[in-house]
């Protein structure tokens, strides 16, 4: 791991403590003509680590991909820094993405630091070809999230745990102030989740990154974020994780009594369809 | 072979399309765009067929018929709620069947046709090698320049739309690089047969290289090489040009397959 210096998201390029990174004012989308979201609103203050849950279907992706600009919504709108209005270039990239992935081709046909690149297109020239300073700037990344040595490996030859620390290198390797992961540790071992949970609270506190993730994983979500919001088409709860694990709105969205000491979840009724 | 003049512009131009078509040919395997690159390249025949209808020089209409139907597909692609074959599959037959129609109205025209269908690259001018070679620049400057942004969008066109990058633009602007590349290519080896030196070489490199940089330039080189060795092969054996030339791209390629093949 390297020290903070090597960042471009220093002390002057973070929002002030509790100011209000993402907005979520209202907002109603529909998909395929199916009401997805109904009237969901709530903020995330700068610095703070949230996470998103709600059983299958819940509409967590679909928020996600609407706070991303991805997605229109039908009524309502999204602010990201105080600014509701579309972003371009590089400050589009003041929000870093993660999207959930199944699996990279195998074949694909770029080393590791090539796909960190694609993170920095935004800060090229119109030429489009990195400098010293950009390679640099890739190289300090991956070692900031730990994978410095496999720099010049294909991203397809990677483990899952590999690959999901390269695309946060992507995500953060120009001026991200907002980190955005879509069930970022589907697929890894206890260990690596972990790991990677980990790494994202360091990073939290050494760039002053606003976090939020979608998770299926409700009980290890809990554990790590500083706030938990849980929805199911519309909100449930907002709040603590304490207090949101053990609220009765939680039960309700889940359908299910939970029990954190066992680590298990007995389901009431209902199972739900694909998240979208 | 090279004491004549004829020759040697087609072994230029076999030179230029093979590097050009190779160089393309990167981005449709990687993107999976085979089958729009035969929708694109077929549908060149309706703009032929309106050339010599109308007394204009049946590449410029062939050039302007296959950009608007890469536009064409890229736009119904993104609207209907359709799968991609099944729009490029209305664009490909309903371009050949207008060709197939105007040359039924004038039978004069069929020797022509035959030249644009399977190339006729002998009869290569120089002007036209000249304006072969400065639209074949126009498209590896093209690529050369967007080469991260393409290889972005190939690797994860979500999160490069969520980066702001221009994604619809570039996918536009690839399938008309495709319309043009065929454009290039009809000379040499014909509207049917184009889609091969588009696939076959890049498909050859990805066999032998796993890095999109010596994957480019590999698939550039064979293009080329296939493109002379079928040259050759045609004047020795006395065959056609244009399938001389895929004959040796495909027998290239399944030679890489029993040497390379990734089982």
């Amino acid at each position: 791991m390297s020290d903070g210096s090597i960042i471009e998201t220093d002390a002057a390029n973070r929002p002030a403590p509790g100011t209000t990174v993402v907005g979520v004012r209202n907002v109603c989308v529909d998909v395929a003509g199916r009401s997805v979201l109904r009237d969901i609103t709530f903020d995330v203050p700068a610095g703070q680590f949230v996470g998103l849950v709600g059983p299958n279907g819940a509409g967590k992706t679909t928020l996600l991909k609407t706070i991303l600009g991805l997605i229109e919504p039908k009524f309502g709108h999204i602010e990201l820094f105080g600014s509701s209005g579309p972003r371009r270039g590089r400050e589009a990239h003041s929000v870093g993405y993660v999207p959930q992935r199944h699996a990279i081709d195998r074949n694909f046909p770029a080393t590791v630091r090539d796909v960190v690149m694609m993170g920095r297109l935004c800060c090229l020239g119109p030429i489009g070809r990195p400098r010293r300073a950009d390679w640099k700037q890739v190289d300090d990344m991956l070692d900031t999230v730990g994978i410095a040595d496999l720099r010049a490996r294909n991203i397809g030859q990677l483990s899952g745990g590999e690959q999901r620390r390269a695309m946060l290198a992507q995500a953060l390797c120009a001026s991200t102030r907002l980190l955005v992961l879509d069930e970022p540790t589907i697929g890894l071992d206890l260990p690596a989740e972990h790991d990677f949970y980990s790494l994202l609270r360091q990073l939290q506190a050494d760039l002053g990154l606003t976090i939020v993730a979608v998770s299926h994983d409700l009980v290890a979500l809990a554990g790590e974020a500083d706030a938990l919001i849980c929805i199911n088409g519309h909100m449930h709860i907002h709040g603590n994780p304490d207090d949101v694990v053990h609220s009765h709105a939680i039960r309700e969205a889940y359908s299910c009594e939970f029990n954190f000491l066992a680590g298990e979840l007995a389901l009431h009724e209902g199972g739900g369809d694909h998240d979208h | 072979m090279l004491e004549f003049a004829f020759m040697q512009r087609a072994l230029l131009a076999a030179i230029l399309v093979g590097a050009v078509c190779g160089t393309l040919g990167f981005f449709i395997i990687l993107r999976r765009l085979a089958f729009i690159g035969v929708g694109i390249s077929h549908s060149a025949i309706g703009g032929v067929a309106i050339g010599l209808l109308l007394g204009i020089d049946p590449l410029i209409t062939a050039g302007i018929f296959a950009i608007a139907v890469a536009l064409g597909i890229a736009v119904v692609r993104k609207r209907a709620d359709l799968s991609e074959d099944a729009v490029i599959g209305v664009f490909f037959s309903g371009s050949m069947a207008l060709g197939i129609v105007l040359f039924s109205m004038n039978h004069g025209y069929q020797q022509d046709l035959f030249g644009y269908l399977f190339g006729n690259v002998l009869a290569l001018s120089t002007t036209e090698l000249w304006l072969l070679a400065g639209a074949g620049l126009v498209v590896v400057a093209t690529i050369v320049l967007a080469l991260r942004e393409m290889l972005f969008i190939a690797f994860d066109e979500e999160v490069a739309r969520a980066y702001g990058r221009p994604v619809d633009l570039l996918n536009s602007l690839l399938l008309v690089l495709v319309a043009v590349t065929v454009i290039i290519g009809v000379r040499l080896v014909g509207v049917l047969l184009i889609e091969a030196l588009l696939v076959v070489p890049a498909a050859t490199a990805a066999l032998w290289t796993n890095n999109f940089r010596s994957q480019i330039v590999l698939s550039a080189g064979l293009g080329s090489a296939c493109g002379v060795a079928g040259l050759a092969g045609a004047y020795w054996l006395d065959i056609a040009a244009g399938g001389s030339i895929v004959l040796a791209a495909v027998i290239l390629f399944f030679s890489s397959v029993l040497i390379r093949g990734r089982g």
